[in-house]
């Protein structure tokens, strides 16, 4: 079973021409009179070679497929909209079986001004995907002179999970979360997905990822509704350190290597990565508070 | 159609052609100066392009007939973001994109009933000015590389003339911006669409009329930004305070005698002429959607003295730097 990327798809993903495009006397040809905007439907027709998702089927039962299992993964992002916009935290932490792989690992991404992206699932995939989806968002740009809706950036998202089904069902998963502010309404907002695609829109928090569970729990008793950015950024923090807290596979704050969540905010100002000096601080605020609170800020039991 | 025509007779003819409609439409002029690349071109559309960003560091402003160099357009960026994601977005150039143009161009004035009546320039921006490039490209796929100015399309020969003069090394944005406007008002093909008037005085441009950008080295990542609304008028209020500072500066090495003609300068009000009807190569019958950014910032930028890295390598400024 291929990907819909795999070379020699017919069907709404083929070229104008039929025949991708290409004509034998003028190879450069296949780049003027472009029909779509969009760079990944243009590598569809033009180079399908360069997309995702390209796999062989029967990869998994193959003599070689622990090599696929031992591709680094493992994870927890969360989101939160606040007052103003959305902030989106990663985890750096990526596991191969039991051991750690990687402990720096960037997961959480610019994708344009106004929007950012973290995934869960393979790393190779993840920044694959990413990188195409940040081309894409850029090149849709200078196209056609005006940014993509919001809507429309997470519809294109979806579409390129979609395309890498295949791959995941032989073990090559990614999963998104895709946040944006929205210019229109002036809030922050949140796209989760599954491993078909998508969108779905999320409100207030979400978080994906091996560790999401515990982050979600622990989001649930810190989130306030329009809470500033500042506390937004510090629900996130703490979130992440509950999911690395209790699964193996999400890294906490590694204070001895200064290595500290990614986190990212996007409002009117646009995108914006916390510096290091930043994330440090708030990092350590954490743990501080964590000496003598392990499990957390306390919620009350009772409302009033 | 005569029964033989020699191919030398159908390549002058073709040449001819695209030079004559590339020579009706205006000029364009593009520049270094201290802090990049300027291109500035007469243009009444604000929807309609002349100049654009092809990649990170890399502008592309082009004369002629629209609908053909703005497929070129497209096409370059398509080249470029193609190169960008299957290597790196470093290994994307100017010189390649030009390369691009030259062999897309030429292929095109060979093979083709009709050419391109186009011209093309591609520019980019270095680190330093010594990494600067400019290349043009013309309707027959020639390329050539015009390190520090160029002026093309229209009548670019008088503007090029003045642009060489009012040039130099190292200059700043508001010194760019004025030797650009000079060499562009020189032009009988200016925004206003009318010869120069009977009295000696230059057609006056302004704001609305003319479309202009940069490449600034110093912004991280994307360093194509337009520049309009508030910032187009303050830089072309700028150029023209200056031009009557040197031209009463000349008065007065002259003479009293002359100072009669100081107090005639180019900002002498002269109601700017309505604008002609745009020639037929640019004719604006659709309107694309607006862009949604405020002055300076491109299409979806938030405060250009943003970065990604949350401290900007830009001061507070939110204007385009000088």
């Amino acid at each position: 079973m291929g990907s819909y990327f795999d070379g020699g798809q017919t069907g709404s993903f083929a070229g104008p021409n039929g025949d991708a495009g290409r004509s034998p006397r003028r190879p450069s040809a296949s780049f003027m009179n472009r029909q779509t905007s969009s760079f990944a439907d243009f590598l569809t027709s033009h180079s399908p070679g360069l997309l995702p998702g390209r796999v062989q089927p029967g990869v998994e039962s193959a003599p070689g497929a622990q090599v696929i299992k031992d591709l680094p993964h493992g994870t927890t992002i969360v989101a939160a909209t606040c007052d103003g916009g959305v902030v989106l935290a990663g985890d750096r932490r990526a596991t191969a079986g039991s051991m750690i792989a990687k402990r720096d690992v960037e997961k959480v991404f610019r994708s344009d001004e106004y929007s950012a992206i973290g995934y869960a699932g393979t790393g190779s995939v993840g920044i694959e995907i990413i990188r195409l989806f940040q081309v894409e968002l850029e090149h849709y740009e200078k196209m056609e002179g005006r940014s993509l809706s919001l809507e429309g950036k997470a519809n294109r998202l979806a579409w390129m999970v979609r395309g890498n089904l295949g791959a995941a069902m032989q073990g090559l998963i990614m999963v998104p979360l895709f946040v944006g502010y929205d210019e229109e309404s002036g809030h922050g907002r949140i796209f989760s997905y599954d491993v078909a695609g998508g969108p779905y829109e999320e409100q207030r928090f979400f978080s994906i990822g091996s560790g999401s569970i515990f982050a979600r729990g622990s989001l649930k008793k810190l989130y306030v509704d329009d809470m500033p950015v500042g506390d937004a950024v510090l629900a996130c923090v703490q979130a992440l350190y509950d999911a690395a807290d209790d699964d193996s596979a999400t890294g906490g704050p590694d204070l001895t290597r200064h290595i500290f969540p990614m986190i990212a905010t996007v409002s009117s100002d646009g995108y914006r990565r916390l510096s290091d000096a930043e994330s440090q601080e708030i990092a350590e605020q954490v743990v501080q508070s964590r000496m003598s609170q392990p499990d957390g800020p306390l919620a009350p039991l009772r409302n009033g | 159609m005569p029964f033989y025509v020699s191919p030398a007779q159908q390549m002058r003819d073709k040449a001819e052609y695209a030079r004559q409609g590339i020579a009706r439409g205006r000029s364009c002029v593009t520049l270094q100066y201290a802090g990049g690349i300027l291109m500035m071109a007469p243009n009444p559309s604000s929807a309609l392009h002349k100049i654009s960003e092809i990649y990170d560091r890399i502008a592309f402003a082009a004369v002629g007939r629209y609908n053909e160099y703005e497929n070129l357009r497209k096409a370059g960026v398509t080249v470029a973001d193609i190169t960008g994601y299957q290597f790196d977005r470093h290994d994307v150039t100017a010189r390649g994109i030009a390369n691009y143009y030259a062999q897309t161009l030429g292929t095109i004035f060979t093979e083709s009933n009709k050419p391109f009546e186009v011209e093309i320039v591609v520019a980019e921006v270095g680190e330093h000015p010594d990494g600067d490039q400019i290349y043009r490209i013309t309707f027959d796929g020639s390329v050539t590389d015009e390190p520090g100015f160029v002026a093309f399309g229209g009548e670019a020969d008088r503007v090029s003339a003045v642009l060489k003069e009012r040039y130099s090394e190292g200059l700043s944005l508001a010194g760019a911006f004025g030797a650009a406007l000079a060499a562009l008002s020189a032009s009988g093909n200016s925004a206003s669409g009318n010869s120069a008037s009977g009295n000696g005085e230059r057609t006056e441009i302004v704001g609305s009329q003319l479309e202009v950008a940069i490449l600034d080295r110093t912004r991280d990542h994307r360093t194509f930004r337009r520049i309009r609304a508030a910032r187009l008028e303050e830089l072309i209020a700028e150029a023209r305070a200056a031009e009557s500072r040197a031209a009463e500066a000349g008065a007065a090495e002259a003479g009293p005698a002359d100072s009669a003609t100081a107090s005639d300068t180019p900002e002498a009000s002269e109601a700017p002429q309505a604008p002609d009807t745009p020639t037929a190569s640019q004719a604006p019958k659709t309107s694309k959607a607006p862009e949604t950014s405020t002055d300076s910032a491109p299409p979806t930028g938030p405060d250009p003295s943003r970065t990604d890295r949350g401290s900007g390598t830009n001061g507070g400024d939110s204007e385009s730097p000088l």
